[in-house]
């Protein structure tokens, strides 16, 4: 295989749950690199950098202040560059037909945010397992949808 | 205007290789899916040259026995998925290990070592996969889909499929629907 870690990137603008989220991650067997940002601007700031390694994940809040995660959602689907980042939504809940917006608007996954760490451990797992399973043995990524 | 395409991945992978090989000027015999007979000796330069220009096609000469072996689990289980013909009556514990010439527990520690999941998930994995893609492409419904991939009931495939995705078939369909309305 040729890369040995898998990048994700975390855009939410509570610092719990980014903590918790870096931490899961951790402490996961998975050889993964993670990032956080704290609202959609700094989010596609850095996405729109030059040489810029793009993550195989990336897991967007959908209330954050200056640019939610919906914004970043259409902004990335628009742009063909970012075409292989599998797109989470972490979210802490929305109606049935929030979610199925939020899949139709082009979102991979849809995540309802775990109350307690070994919850959101697994999710965390399961959701870059599937995804590094679409990334290696070359299954259509338009047909990846996964609500957990 | 929005054309929808169907694809034989096998049939474009061979003839992708076909070409390659071709152009290379390197005397092969394909043997079946990954899987390519070289019959002249080959320069470690000429190999370099031909592996360095498949990788604009996502195309890896997998090298060492382990992943070798991991591709042939693979192919294995996609050949029993995805081609009726070679749907069996076996379990796939045993179809496997008669096909590879391995005991399962072996392929099955392998498998989950290198590729971070099961073989039982893995073949999960691929039968919802395939059940997207007749239901998108070839719009069959639940019932002629289950029986195809020889699901017990239409229940189970359901019930899988929810399991796997999060999501139920006919919210799948609904969901790949809008998208494409919406990229019109």
């Amino acid at each position: 295989m040729k890369e040995d870690y898998i990048k994700i990137i975390l855009a939410d603008d509570d610092e719990d749950d980014r903590l918790f989220f870096t931490d899961a991650f951790d402490e996961l067997k998975i050889n993964t690199r993670v990032q956080t940002f704290k609202d959609g601007i700094y989010l596609m700031n850095y996405l729109n950098e030059d040489n810029v390694v793009l993550p195989n994940v990336l897991f967007l809040d959908l209330n954050m202040p200056r640019k939610s995660g919906l914004e970043c959602l259409k902004e990335i689907k628009k742009d063909p560059k970012f075409i292989d980042i599998a797109i989470a939504i972490y979210s802490t809940s929305a109606s049935e037909e929030d979610i199925e917006k939020t899949f139709v608007m082009g979102a991979n996954i849809y995540i309802k945010k775990p109350s307690d760490f070994k919850t959101l451990k697994k999710v965390l797992s399961e959701v870059v397992t599937i995804n590094w399973q679409y990334h290696t043995n070359g299954l259509n990524k338009e047909n990846f949808l996964l609500r957990l | 205007m929005t054309l929808h395409l169907k694809f034989d991945f096998n049939a474009i992978c061979k003839k992708v290789l076909n070409d390659k090989l071709n152009e290379h000027q390197i005397k092969h015999k394909i043997i079946g899916f990954g899987e390519v007979e070289i019959l002249e000796k080959l320069s470690d330069e000429k190999l370099k040259n031909f592996s360095e220009d498949l990788k604009e096609y996502h195309i890896d000469i997998v090298e060492n026995q382990k992943s070798i072996l991991i591709q042939k689990i693979k192919d294995a289980i996609i050949d029993m998925v995805f081609n009726e013909d070679t749907t069996t009556n076996l379990k796939a514990s045993a179809y496997l290990s008669d096909k590879l010439g391995h005991s399962y527990g072996y392929l099955s520690n392998l498998f989950s070592e290198v590729t971070y999941t099961s073989i039982e998930n893995f073949i999960i994995l691929q039968k919802i996969e395939y059940t997207k893609q007749l239901i998108i492409n070839e719009n069959l419904s639940l019932t002629e889909i289950a029986f195809k991939l020889n699901y017990s009931s239409v229940a189970h495939l359901s019930t899988q499929f929810k399991n796997t995705t999060g999501i139920t078939p006919s919210a799948f369909q609904r969901i790949i629907t809008k998208r494409r309305e919406l990229k019109q």
